[in-house]
């Protein structure tokens, strides 16, 4: 062992994986698509405000 | 040089006829973008909806990077690596960007479901394109300059593809200074230059309509036929 943490090397933390099969992805990865999948969907069924008084 | 004095002469048509480059180039972007559609009073009702603000979107994104990255270019790694400020300067740099590409990706289905290159609309389109290709390389070379375990394990599984393609030399993911170089000079610019491209291309055509707009909308047709771009909207 070196006596260093890893944090302390300045080394990523391998994070969180989740596996169905052959298909991989990390957690935050998962999250940042997730949200973009949920924000699309909220813009086309969402009513902008002040519709109706535009030209 | 020609010297008019008194009006400027025009064609049979009443359009001005201009005898130097300059006036000449002035003619075509006249044409091409006049003032009110490069800077409109309004816009369509269609464009009242949620998934036309993500283009804008990803511009104020993109714009809080650049300034952002002033700052930390100007102030220096010690200054973001050490102090606590420039540390959250230096996050809300990344989460600038995290933004940027979510806006951008969104504004990218929006606009592939709407088939928006039609109405002559496909350098809109490619350039659209290019600013996501060229987004991807600044802030993979962004991810270079974290100066830590993490970039370094980046760059050296980049270096071999790099190479094998010819750009190693000019593009080297080993280098840090030369990547620096790159990342807040000449791919910013490039960035930059392709959006500003892109959203010029977005006035001079006007905003894509929904697909269910029914070509006979009032709101489709132009008031003042412009010659110069009829025959590429009919494309």
């Amino acid at each position: 062992m070196l006596g260093i943490r890893q944090a302390d090397a300045g080394m990523p933390d391998t994070g969180i994986y989740f596996q169905w099969g052959d298909f991989l992805i990390q957690f935050g990865n998962l999250v940042v698509i997730a949200t973009m999948v949920v924000l699309f969907i909220l813009a086309l069924v969402l009513p902008f405000p002040g519709r109706r008084s535009r030209k | 040089m020609t010297v008019h004095r008194g009006p400027v002469p025009t064609a049979d048509d009443g359009e001005p006829r201009f005898s130097t480059w300059t006036g000449k180039a002035r003619g075509w972007a006249l044409r091409r973008l006049p003032p009110d559609k490069l800077l409109p009073e309004d816009q369509p009702s269609y464009v009242s909806s949620w998934i036309y603000v993500f283009g804008m979107g990803a511009v104020a994104a993109f714009a809080y990077i650049l300034g952002s990255g002033a700052v930390l270019a100007l102030n220096g790694p010690t200054w973001f690596h050490a102090s606590a400020f420039g540390r959250f300067i230096n996050s809300t740099h990344l989460w600038s960007v995290e933004l940027f590409f979510m806006f951008m990706v969104i504004h990218l289905w929006g606009k592939f479901w709407m088939a928006a290159w039609r109405g002559g609309r496909v350098l809109t389109w490619i350039t659209g394109m290019l600013a996501f290709v060229v987004s991807i390389v600044t802030a993979f070379t962004g991810y270079l300059l974290q100066t830590n375990f993490d970039s370094q394990w980046i760059a050296f599984q980049a270096k071999d593809a790099l190479n094998a393609v010819g750009v190693g030399a000019w593009f080297n993911v080993a280098d840090l200074g030369q990547i620096l170089m790159w990342h807040i000079t000449l791919l910013p610019l490039a960035v930059a230059a392709i959006v500003a491209l892109h959203v010029v291309l977005v006035r001079m055509h006007g905003v894509v309509p929904p697909l269910e707009a029914a070509a006979s909308d009032a709101q489709l047709r132009s008031t003042a036929p412009n010659p110069a771009t009829e025959s590429e909207d009919t494309k």
